[in-house]
C-alpha cells in the first residue's frame, strides 16, 4: 500500500479557506457589513417643516425633496402629518412630497423626515435630456447693460465655468459699474444671474442647499447657482464664485421646480432642523440589503424566529473547532466527544457562572440518585429513562427554589439538554465504578475545561457577529478542522506522558 | 515530572496518538474488519479457522430470558469469565474463580451474589459496555489458568501478553501484570505493570507502571528483570496468524499462556495503545517503517515471525 498523495487535500483545504475569506471580504466591501460589531456610521436626520395658514377648504401642499444629492445617499423617508394624505411623486424630473386634505382651516404644520448617509461614491449622473439655454428678452435700458457685462465677462473667459466665475465677480458690489448697479437694483440678484447666463447661451438654474450642522433648528436653505457645462451640472456660490458643493452642504433642491407650493393656503414657509446621529454600521447595511440585490446571501431575510435559531446554530462550529483543537492538539480527555459543546451552548444561554453552578448541582444530585437506581437492578434503558425524569425533577426543583430565593438563575437550568445530562450522569457513574474516582475527576474536569473554553469562544461578541453576518467564514472553520484531522504530530499531553522516555534517549 | 521535547520523541521514534490514527489505523485497517475484532464472539469464530486457540466457550447469553439458563450452568462450574462480546479495554469482564455457598468469588477475592451477577449480565445485554452503546451479547468462557512461571509475577489476575502486529509481522510485545491498583485487571492505564519483551527471545526488557519505570512488582515484590516467556516463537507465529484471519494491518493481539492448553488468544484490538513503547523503552516508528519498506512481504506467519525475531531482536 503506497501512501496517498495529500497534495489534492491540501489544495482543496486551501481553496476552501481562501473562498471563505474572499467571500467575506467581498461582502464586506459590497454590502458594507462591518467587521466589528460596534462600528458606527454617521447619519444625518433632516426634518423639513412646512407651515401655512389654511383658508377653509381643500389643501394641496407640495414640497420639493432631494433625489440624488451629491455626496449623500438617502436611507429613509417619512412624513408625519396627521389627517393628511401623503405620497411622493415624480413630476417633470423632480421629486415632490405631496400632502392633501379636503377640509382644512387654521395654522397647519407638516413634517417630512429623511435620513442621509454621507457617501462619496454616489455618482452624479448626467441628465437624460441635455438642458437648453432659455432665450431671454430684455427691455432697454437693461438690454444694453446686460450685453455690455456679458461681453466683458466673455472677453475674460474661455469656458462656461470661467464665464460664470467672471460674471459673478463682475456683479459683486465692489466691482460694480454703473450698468450692473442698474440691473441689480431692479431684480433679485440670483435670478438675474441665471437669466444672464441663459442669455449668453449657458444653461443655468438655481439650487437650494442646506448647511449641515448638528442639532440646528429652523434653518433655511441657501441659494446656489448651477450651470450646465455640456456634461454635468456644476454648482457655484453666487456670492463668492466658488465652484463645487462644500463638504457639509446638502443640495436639497436642484432644478427649476419650486421648493414649496401650497394650494388652498397662504403665509407658507418651510424650515429645516437637523440632527447628526450615529447608527451601528451593521444596522445600516442590513437596512440597505434590499436595494442592493445581494440580500439573499444573508440571514436577515429570514423571519426573526429563525434568525435567532441560526444565531445559535452558527456558533456550534466554533465549539466543534475548540473541541477538535483541545482533543487533537492539546490532548484533553473529555467524557463524550461533543458533550462539552452542548454544555457550552447551554452556558451561552445561561451565562457562565450561574450555568456552571446549575450544571454541577444537577449532575451531582443526579449522581447521588443514580446510586439508588443502580441498587434497584433495572434494565439499562429504563434506568436512563428514569434518570431523565429525575433530571427534569431536579432542574424543576432548582428552578423553583432559585426563584423563591430571588435568583432567576435557577430558571436558566432549563436550557441544558436533559437527555445529555442523564447520559453524562450514567457515564460518570459507570466510570466511577470501573475506573475509580480519579478518572471521573480527570474526564469531568476535562469536559468542564473544554466546555468553558468553547463557551468563551462562542460568547465573544465578535464571534457571534462574524459567524452570523459572514456565514462563509464557516468554510475557514471547516478547513481548519480538516487540517487538524491530518495533524499527525505529538499532542501537548503526550509530551508529558512520554517524559519517562528521556532515560532511553 | 517534566516535559520531553518533540525532537527527542522523534529521535526515539515514538509513535503518537494522532499519527497512529491517521497513518496506521486509518490506512491499514479496513473499516469492514472492525466488527470482527470489536466482537469477541466473532473473533473467536474467525481465528478458529486459522488454528488459533481461544479459551473454551461455555455459553452465549443473547436474550434476557436466557439468564436463567446461565444460573444453571454456573451452578456446575468452578470458575468462569463473563465478557461482553463488544466490550473494549477489559470493561465489563467479570472473572469468577469459585463459589462460597450462595455467593461467587471474584478473582480479587471479593464475594458477589448470584443476583448481582445476573444484573451484570442484564447490563451487558443492554449494551452498557459495548462500544457504541448498542445491544450486546454476553459470552461465558472457561477460566484461563495461567502457567505458574508467569502467574507468580501477577497480583491475582491472569498476566497477558500484548503483541502489536503490523501487516502480519509482530513488531513489539509486552507482558501485562495485574496489580492491586488495577483490581486484578491487566489494563495499563488502571495501574497494571507493563513489561517490555524482546521480540527476538521473549525475555523481559523494562517495566513500567503508571508510565513510570519500575524494577520490582509493586505487590508481589518480584524482580521483573529476568522473566522469560516459554514457546516464544510459537506465540509470535500465532499472533502473526491473526493477520490472515482478520485482514487488519495494524492491531494488538492479546495472548495468555494457559497451564494446560498453551498459548490462547484473548482478544484482538484494532486500536492498540501506545504504552507498549514505554514498556519497551523504544518507539514503534522505526520498526513500522522497516515493515513498510519491505519490497517483498513474507507469505506465511512462520516466515514473518522468524523475520521479526531476527530483525527486531534487542541484541
Amino acid at each position: 500500500m503506497t501512501p496517498r498523495s495529500r497534495l489534492p487535500f491540501y489544495v482543496a483545504v486551501f481553496l476552501l479557506i481562501a473562498a471563505g475569506i474572499s467571500l467575506a471580504i467581498w461582502r464586506h466591501i459590497e454590502l458594507g457589513i462591518p467587521w466589528l460589531a460596534g462600528e458606527q456610521r454617521p447619519v444625518w436626520m433632516i426634518e423639513a417643516r412646512v407651515d401655512f395658514d389654511a383658508s377653509d377648504g381643500a389643501v394641496l401642499a407640495s414640497l420639493n425633496v432631494p433625489e440624488n444629492p451629491p455626496g449623500f445617499r438617502i436611507l429613509s423617508e417619512q412624513a408625519a402629518s396627521p389627517g393628511y394624505g401623503f405620497s411622493i411623486i415624480e413630476k417633470n424630473g423632480s421629486r415632490r412630497a405631496e400632502w392633501t386634505k379636503r377640509d382644512v382651516s387654521g395654522r397647519q404644520t407638516l413634517y417630512f423626515k429623511t435620513q442621509f448617509i454621507p457617501d462619496d461614491s454616489t455618482i452624479d449622473r448626467p441628465p437624460s435630456q441635455e438642458p437648453k439655454a432659455r432665450k431671454m428678452f430684455w427691455e432697454e435700458p437693461q438690454a444694453t447693460a446686460v450685453r455690455e457685462i456679458l461681453t466683458q465677462a466673455e472677453e475674460r473667459s474661455s469656458t462656461p465655468e470661467s464665464m460664470t466665475r467672471e460674471l459673478i465677480r463682475l456683479m459683486q458690489p465692489d466691482t460694480r459699474t454703473q450698468n450692473t448697479t442698474l440691473l441689480v437694483a431692479e431684480e433679485d440678484y440670483l435670478e438675474l444671474l441665471v437669466d444672464m447666463l441663459n442669455h449668453s447661451g449657458i444653461p443655468a438654474r438655481t439650487a437650494d442647499g442646506l448647511k449641515l450642522e448638528d442639532a440646528r433648528r429652523r434653518q433655511s436653505l441657501m441659494p446656489f447657482l448651477q450651470i450646465f457645462n455640456g456634461e454635468q451640472w456644476l454648482t457655484f456660490d453666487p456670492n463668492t464664485a466658488e465652484q463645487g458643493v462644500p463638504e457639509s452642504l446638502l443640495l436639497w433642491r436642484q432644478g427649476s421646480a419650486s421648493l414649496l407650493d401650497v394650494v388652498g393656503g397662504d403665509n407658507s414657509e418651510v424650515s429645516f432642523s437637523m440632527l447628526r446621529q450615529t447608527v451601528p454600521a451593521l444596522q445600516l447595511s442590513t437596512m440597505e440589503f434590499d436595494s442592493k440585490g445581494l440580500g439573499f446571501l444573508s440571514f436577515y431575510e429570514l423571519p426573526i424566529e429563525e434568525q435567532s435559531m441560526f444565531r445559535m446554530l452558527l456558533l456550534l462550529p466554533l465549539g466543534a473547532l475548540m473541541v477538535a483543537f483541545m482533543r487533537i492538539v492539546i490532548g484533553i480527555r473529555t467524557s463524550g466527544t461533543f458533550m462539552p459543546v452542548l454544555i457550552a451552548v447551554a452556558f451561552v444561554q445561561t451565562t457562565l457562572v450561574p450555568g456552571l453552578i446549575a450544571f454541577l448541582s444537577v449532575v451531582s444530585i443526579g449522581l447521588m440518585m443514580r446510586g439508588y437506581l443502580s441498587s434497584l437492578n433495572l434494565l439499562l434503558v429504563s434506568r436512563i429513562s428514569a434518570l431523565i425524569i429525575l433530571v427534569i425533577f431536579i432542574t424543576a426543583g432548582l428552578s423553583i427554589i432559585g426563584y423563591q430565593m430571588g435568583f432567576n438563575t435557577g430558571m436558566t437550568v432549563t436550557f441544558f439538554p436533559m437527555v445529555i445530562i442523564a447520559w453524562t450522569i450514567e457515564r460518570m457513574s459507570i466510570l466511577w465504578e470501573e475506573e475509580g474516582a480519579h478518572e471521573v475527576v480527570i474526564q469531568g474536569a476535562g469536559s468542564m475545561f473544554v466546555a468553558i473554553c468553547a463557551y468563551l469562544l462562542m460568547s465573544a461578541p465578535l464571534a457571534g457577529h462574524l459567524t452570523f453576518n459572514f456565514p462563509e467564514l464557516h468554510f475557514v472553520i471547516l478547513g481548519l478542522i480538516l487540517l487538524m484531522g491530518q495533524y499527525t504530530g505529538y499532542k501537548l499531553s503526550e509530551l508529558k506522558r512520554f517524559t519517562p522516555m528521556r532515560v532511553y534517549d | 515530572m517534566g516535559w520531553i521535547s518533540p525532537r527527542r520523541l522523534n529521535r526515539l521514534g515514538m509513535l503518537n496518538m494522532n499519527r497512529r490514527n491517521v497513518d496506521y489505523i486509518a490506512r491499514y485497517n479496513e473499516r469492514s474488519s472492525y466488527p470482527l475484532v470489536d466482537n469477541k464472539l466473532k473473533t473467536k469464530l474467525a481465528v478458529a479457522e486459522y488454528g488459533v486457540k481461544t479459551p473454551r466457550l461455555l455459553q452465549v447469553v443473547r436474550q434476557q430470558h436466557e439468564i436463567s439458563g446461565f444460573r444453571q450452568l454456573a451452578e456446575d462450574l468452578g470458575g468462569f469469565a463473563i465478557k461482553p462480546a463488544k466490550g473494549s479495554g477489559g470493561k465489563g469482564i467479570t472473572v469468577i474463580t469459585g463459589r462460597d455457598q450462595d455467593e461467587y468469588v471474584k478473582a480479587s477475592g471479593s464475594r458477589i451474589s448470584a443476583s448481582s451477577l445476573e444484573r451484570h449480565l442484564t447490563n451487558i445485554l443492554a449494551g452498557l459496555y459495548s462500544l457504541a452503546g448498542t445491544p450486546d451479547v454476553a459470552i461465558v468462557e472457561s477460566l484461563v489458568e495461567s502457567v505458574p512461571t508467569l502467574a507468580r509475577y501477577s497480583f491475582q489476575g491472569v498476566p497477558d501478553i500484548r503483541i502489536v502486529v503490523f501487516r502480519g509481522y509482530p513488531v513489539m510485545a509486552m507482558l501485562r501484570l495485574a496489580t492491586k491498583a488495577s483490581d486484578g485487571k491487566a489494563n495499563l492505564h488502571q495501574g497494571a505493570v507493563g513489561v517490555g519483551l524482546d521480540i527476538g527471545t521473549g525475555r523481559s526488557l523494562n517495566a513500567v507502571q503508571f508510565n513510570k519505570p519500575i524494577t520490582l512488582h509493586p505487590d508481589t515484590g518480584l524482580a521483573l528483570e529476568n522473566i522469560e516467556i516459554e514457546a516464544w516463537g510459537e506465540m509470535l507465529e500465532m499472533a502473526s496468524r491473526c493477520y490472515e484471519s482478520t485482514g487488519l494491518g495494524y492491531m494488538g493481539v492479546d495472548l495468555v499462556v494457559d497451564a494446560h492448553e498453551g498459548p490462547l488468544l484473548l482478544e484482538l484490538n484494532a486500536r492498540p495503545g501506545l504504552a507498549i513503547q514505554m514498556a519497551n523503552g523504544m518507539g514503534l516508528l522505526p520498526r513500522l517503517r522497516t515493515i513498510e519498506r519491505l519490497k517483498r512481504p513474507h507469505f506465511t506467519p512462520q516466515e514473518r515471525a522468524n523475520y521479526a525475531m531476527e530483525v527486531f531482536a534487542a541484541l
